[in-house]
């Protein structure tokens, strides 16, 4: 089993996220420059966080558009794993892998913060380890964040249970005043793929993978894409 | 033939425009009330196409492929001389 990590210009989550998942979880996890494409057949693909072209133009548009990403959107296609996180997530957005945008937060601010979150289904890959409705901690570190879809998106995400999180209190209710950067619904994890194998989220499982950091929710992220690539094989 | 083309991109009517709304607080902090702002991004692109609508058309590609996003973007284009 391999996953790859695939770095952009400006990508600062990437060496986070191969830390978790070769040392942390125990998974073989190269690191791919992106124009060096994709030269091997991976199990999972991730895009990490960071500020890919300086957020020129809108977050993950110019990323979206290069020759890898040609090739990461034929993985999910073929029903492989794809998980987007921060930046990533928007690339995936921008990339369509799922509909919606994750733009400027309601107050264009950065915002970096523990935050909760409500898991909606846990039948995904990586939601697969979380109980339906619970209440995980995981951080946010952004200022374009806020999903924004239509609302024939909204309705069909709900009715196919591709809302994987969204933003709650302590007690896990989703109200607006736990909503930290004006996301539809509170939403800040969308499935994507024919087979929701592709998830795009604005909080960082990696920074909450160990208890030493708070919180090791975000690590049964990782350990549920584990579990559904053996079972694969 | 060069063509220089002039694209505004702006948001779509009812989205929200969180900077936008910080300019507009900015302003009455200095004495200026104002009924409403909106703000866009404009791009002056210079082109070799073979004739007008052939440079229009261009551009219309670039918004539709990478300039806006249509989740929550318009766009207008101008093609000057």
């Amino acid at each position: 089993m391999k996953f790859a990590v695939v770095q952009f210009g400006g990508s600062n989550c990437d060496r986070d996220v191969q830390y978790v998942i070769s040392e942390v979880c125990g998974v073989d996890c190269d690191l791919v420059w992106y124009k060096d494409g994709l030269k091997e057949d991976y199990d999972a693909i991730v895009l990490p966080g960071g500020f890919s072209y300086g957020d020129y133009l809108r977050a993950g548009a110019i990323a979206a558009r290069t020759g890898v990403m040609d090739a990461v959107v034929r993985h999910a296609q073929a029903g492989g794993l794809v998980l987007g996180i921060c930046n990533g997530a928007q690339i995936g957005a921008e990339s369509g892998m799922v509909p919606g945008i994750f733009t400027i937060n309601a107050s264009p601010t950065f915002i970096c913060k523990p935050v909760c979150l409500r898991v909606e289904e846990n039948t995904s890959p990586f939601t697969r380890l979380f109980k339906k409705g619970e209440v995980v901690r995981i951080p946010i570190a952004h200022k374009e964040g806020r999903y924004v879809a239509s609302p024939e998106e909204l309705a069909r995400l709900n009715a196919e249970e591709r809302v994987a999180f969204r933003f709650c209190d302590e007690q896990g209710e989703v109200t607006p005043a736990v909503n930290p950067n004006g996301a539809a619904e509170n939403i800040t994890g969308v499935l994507g793929g024919p087979a929701r194998n592709v998830l795009c989220m604005m909080p960082h499982p990696e920074r909450a993978s160990e208890e030493v950091l708070g919180s090791a929710d975000g690590k049964k992220v990782f350990l549920g894409m584990i579990k559904s690539i053996e079972e694969r094989e | 033939m060069k063509f220089t083309a002039k694209v505004t991109i702006g948001l779509k009517e009812g989205m929200l425009d969180p900077e936008a709304r910080a300019i507009q607080h900015a302003l009455a902090n200095i004495g200026f009330a104002t009924e409403g702002l909106s703000t866009a991004r404009v791009f002056t692109i210079t082109l070799e196409a073979e004739d007008r609508a052939a440079a229009e058309a261009q551009v219309e590609q670039m918004c539709e492929r990478l300039l806006a996003n249509p989740v929550i973007h318009r766009y207008e284009v101008e093609v000057l001389a």
